[in-house]
């Protein structure tokens, strides 16, 4: 791992969209930076603005509105940027799948690191998939 | 010359400024984890957002806005808080630099950081980042009379002498913050760092939640990472000038050392616990706050001053 990566994975800012959520998984990334999880150990950051941040963090389902959004904030992000798919929906598409507005789970439209299912994912699945991304070998970004 | 260089890039200039403003930016969000019962990030966090902004992410530039302008800004803002810094800690270490109103030009070369976020932000074109600008234009105009009404009483405390060397030698029998107006003053100063440093409950002009990061949304990057080390320098040389003002300056020598470590650790935690256990105001109270209430214990302290209190 070169020092540039280093540096990278020790400090990621994350930018959370949501989709069309139900609200579960946005009360349980919110639940990361509470005391009893704290992200801030691993030098994770929550940001306002899509420009500073180096994880975007997906969850809901996908529509046919979100998707133009979506694409939007991703070519809007300083590259390298990582993508998490947060909860069953931003996954798979969950219940969602088969609905007419539906515009395909998230790795249909962006390109996606890390996958966290459930619905909702607990906080302690959520660092899990956190830690799986730290220690993930260093691949290729792609410049979209 | 070459010790000059020194001076300038090494210690107590550029490089000893940016690392004891990275330290000090650790120990605030140290202090705020522990504040909320949480671990907090690890010491070398700040090296790490400097370096990662600073060399692995890419900048973009606005379509929209003026691009040498929005580059320019942040690379002016640390320039002029370097300097100010160079200026404050060649006397705060002792270093008599024969500058004879010193102050004055620390007080203007304070106010450029502030000034060029508005440049950069008015030029990134974005309209969350046109409020922030407005917001701290206001905030400049509220707090920067009040800070100009500190530096006029401390310079009426040290017989009308406008040296900051000179102040820190009357202060060698005891510190300024030993009157009542000491007292009154250096509780309007840490409120007015508090704003100077953007600091939470005067932090609307970058309101994370309802104007995502204001003047800052538009940078990314290096540019981005150059705004961060003015606020890591900032973090660091204001408390110094707190310190060399009333605090009665740094001795560098033996045991002392340690005493002038705890002073400006010491205003760092008032201002992180101020910031931990207040909400964010808004403009307006705040321009009240300052024109009202802070003038007005400032001018009482001139008062106390010219009675010798």
């Amino acid at each position: 791992m070169g020092f540039k990566e280093f540096c990278f994975k020790k400090s990621l800012w994350l930018f959370h969209f949501g989709g069309a959520s139900c609200n579960n998984c946005d009360i349980e990334i919110l639940d990361c930076l509470t005391p009893r999880y704290d992200v801030e150990r691993f030098g994770m950051q929550l940001v306002g603005s899509i420009r500073h941040a180096d994880v975007l963090l997906v969850n809901g389902s996908i529509n046919k509105k979100d998707k133009v959004r979506l694409l939007e904030i991703y070519r809007q992000a300083p590259k390298p940027i990582l993508v998490v798919a947060i909860g069953a929906c931003g996954c798979t598409g969950g219940i969602f799948a088969e609905g007419n507005v539906f515009a395909g789970p998230v790795d249909k439209i962006i390109p996606v690191d890390a996958y966290i299912p459930g619905c909702p994912p607990k906080p302690e699945a959520i660092l899990a998939g956190v830690v799986k991304l730290l220690n993930k070998k260093p691949e290729k970004q792609k410049t979209a | 010359m070459g010790k000059e260089l020194f001076y300038f890039f090494v210690y107590p200039g550029f490089l000893f400024i940016a690392i004891s403003g990275g330290i000090l930016s650790w120990f605030d969000r140290k202090i705020t984890a522990w504040l909320q019962f949480r671990k907090g990030p690890p010491f070398l966090q700040p090296v790490y957002d400097f370096l990662k902004l600073l060399l692995v992410k890419e900048t973009i530039l606005p379509a929209k806005g003026s691009k040498i302008t929005f580059l320019l800004a942040p690379v002016l803002s640390v320039t002029g808080a370097m300097l100010a810094g160079i200026l404050i800690m060649l006397p705060a270490t002792g270093i008599n630099t024969g500058f004879i109103g010193d102050i004055i030009v620390i007080f203007y070369l304070l106010t450029i950081p502030s000034l060029t976020y508005i440049i950069g932000a008015l030029a990134s074109g974005n309209p969350l980042a046109a409020v922030g600008a407005s917001r701290e234009m206001k905030l400049i105009i509220s707090y920067e009379l009040t800070f100009l009404l500190i530096v006029a009483a401390v310079i009426l405390k040290a017989d009308l002498s406008i040296s900051m060397f000179d102040i820190i030698a009357l202060q060698q029998d005891g510190a300024f913050i030993g009157s009542i107006s000491g007292i009154l003053l250096f509780v309007v100063a840490i409120l007015t760092l508090q704003a100077k440093l953007g600091l939470v409950p005067f932090d609307m002009a970058e309101a994370e939640t309802e104007i995502t990061h204001g003047s800052f949304i538009e940078y990314s990057g290096s540019a981005y990472a150059l705004i961060k080390l003015t606020k890591y320098i900032m973090l660091f040389i204001l408390p110094v000038f707190l310190c060399t003002f009333l605090l009665g300056g740094f001795r560098l020598e033996g045991i002392q050392i340690l005493w002038s470590v705890l002073k400006v650790l010491g205003i760092v935690l008032l201002l992180t616990i101020i910031r931990n256990t207040n909400p964010r105001v808004k403009i307006g109270q705040a321009m009240r706050f300052f024109f009202l209430w802070m003038n007005l214990i400032a001018i009482i302290a001139i008062v106390l001053i010219l009675f010798g209190l």
